[in-house]
């Protein structure tokens, strides 16, 4: 999931007739909208948990941009470069669907770069070899899609027409990292080496964006009820890990988790969960590139100042001029 | 200086022959920019033919507390569908 361990806000105290009236318009599957009344701990939460996804999506952008310039073709390149610039758009639907909810673009920006809003930790990760970008199409990719289709179901109206435009997209991230993955892994054996490689490095910092296992999710039940999250963590691991093991088998890889096995009495993959004190860890700020990421992101909001105000500053005297010459 | 660039409603027509749709949002700093930004963030896939960019604060809505008067009275108006008059076979076509 983009979103990780989400703070949601429950209600305190007695729920009012306006609480149970908007309670039965979700359950009727009703989509509220941004001028509709919604209590206080829904709109906070939603804010919270789009905001998320779109750092996340905007931050996502970096390990992969890492790799534009050296990508082995010039197709890759083009490519890379599309799924990229996607992933800005993304950001932007998500950042558009959230400001609905009566926060400002730039307070969305300081919360990120104070560290107040997180973003994903996959991204946190460093990306070593170009086998790295078939392996974060395929698998960060095919997690962030897990999550993503059932929100589109999801009960807030502009959150869910974003995911439903975001999911139309995230298929050709998949495949392209997938592409990318069958092409080192056919090729000699130092490719096919660093093909595993990045698998073995990017597979449990996947499974971790699911977010806690559920006995430690606290704040899933209101967040369920809301519907603004439709599964709980283990089931989209487990529906990635029982999706991706014979995509692996396909590529001649091995997952790196000697304990994976399937279960026919349970019909699903028996797996190892992540090293859940390493995920603390990297949400707390510890991971391998926290501080390089945040740090590019304030950079480029910085540097951007001068652009932007100048940008105002050239909008605003057009438009004195044009009413000059009315 | 410190200020946001307002926020755009993004209209796409997406193909010849089709009303222009609601698409999204955007901030940019004026109309010429918000055309450029949409031409990026909403259609990179040919998705649309035509741009329209009208900015937020100019648009205005009815309040959803207005959608019984607005929109009930239409609901026992059965009469206005086609389907509410029963035409004998013999007449034909119509
Ligand atoms: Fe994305
Ligand atoms: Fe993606």
């Amino acid at each position: 999931m983009y979103a990780q361990m989400v703070k949601s806000e429950a209600a305190d105290g007695e729920q009012t007739p306006e609480d149970r009236a908007f309670q039965a318009r979700i359950d009727r599957g009703e989509k509220i909208e941004p001028k509709d009344w919604m209590p206080e701990g829904y709109r906070k939460t939603l804010i919270r948990q789009i905001g998320q996804h779109a750092h996340s999506e905007i931050v996502g952008q970096l390990p992969e941009g890492n790799w534009i310039t050296r990508a082995p073709t010039l197709e890759r390149k083009q490519i890379l470069l599309a799924k990229v610039q996607d992933e800005a758009g993304h950001g932007l639907y998500l950042y558009s669907a959230a400001e609905t909810l009566g926060v400002s673009r730039d307070e969305l920006f300081e919360k990120l770069h104070s560290g107040a809003m997180k973003y994903s930790s996959i991204f946190n990760y460093p990306t070593l070899t170009w086998a790295d970008m078939g392996a974060i199409g395929w698998l960060v990719d095919g997690a962030a899609i897990m999550n993503q289709v059932p929100l589109q179901r999801t009960s807030y109206g502009p959150y869910s027409r974003a995911m439903i435009r975001i999911c139309k997209e995230e298929s050709f991230h998949q495949r392209q990292g997938y592409s990318i993955m069958m092409k080192m892994a056919g090729g000699t054996p130092e490719q096919k080496e660093m093909a595993q490689d990045a698998l073995n490095r990017f597979w449990y910092p996947s499974l971790m964006m699911f977010g806690p296992s559920d006995k430690d999710s606290v704040h899933s039940a209101q967040s369920m009820a809301w519907k603004i999250k439709i599964n709980t963590n283990d089931e989209l691991r487990q529906k990635f890990v029982d999706e991706t093991v014979p995509q692996a088998e396909y590529l001649g890889l091995t997952v790196p988790d000697p304990d994976l096995a399937w279960n026919a009495g349970r019909g699903h993959y028996d797996f190892t969960e992540p090293d859940w004190t390493e995920f603390f860890d990297v949400l707390k700020g510890n991971g391998p590139c926290n501080e390089e990421r945040l740090g590019a992101r304030v950079k480029a909001w910085e540097d951007g100042a001068w652009f932007r105000e100048g940008l105002s500053a050239h909008a605003e005297k057009a438009a004195a001029r044009r009413l000059a010459a009315e | 200086m410190k200020k946001e660039w307002p926020l755009w409603e993004i209209f796409i027509r997406g193909q010849h022959g089709l009303n222009h749709r609601h698409v999204g949002s955007l901030h940019a700093p004026d109309a010429e920019m918000a055309i450029n930004h949409a031409r990026d963030v909403y259609t990179r896939r040919k998705e649309g033919v035509s741009i329209w960019v009208v900015e937020s604060a100019d648009i205005t809505a009815s309040a959803p507390s207005d959608k019984g008067p607005l929109f009930d009275p239409a609901e026992d108006k059965v009469y206005r569908h086609p389907t509410f008059f029963d035409i004998p076979d013999e007449v034909g076509h119509m």
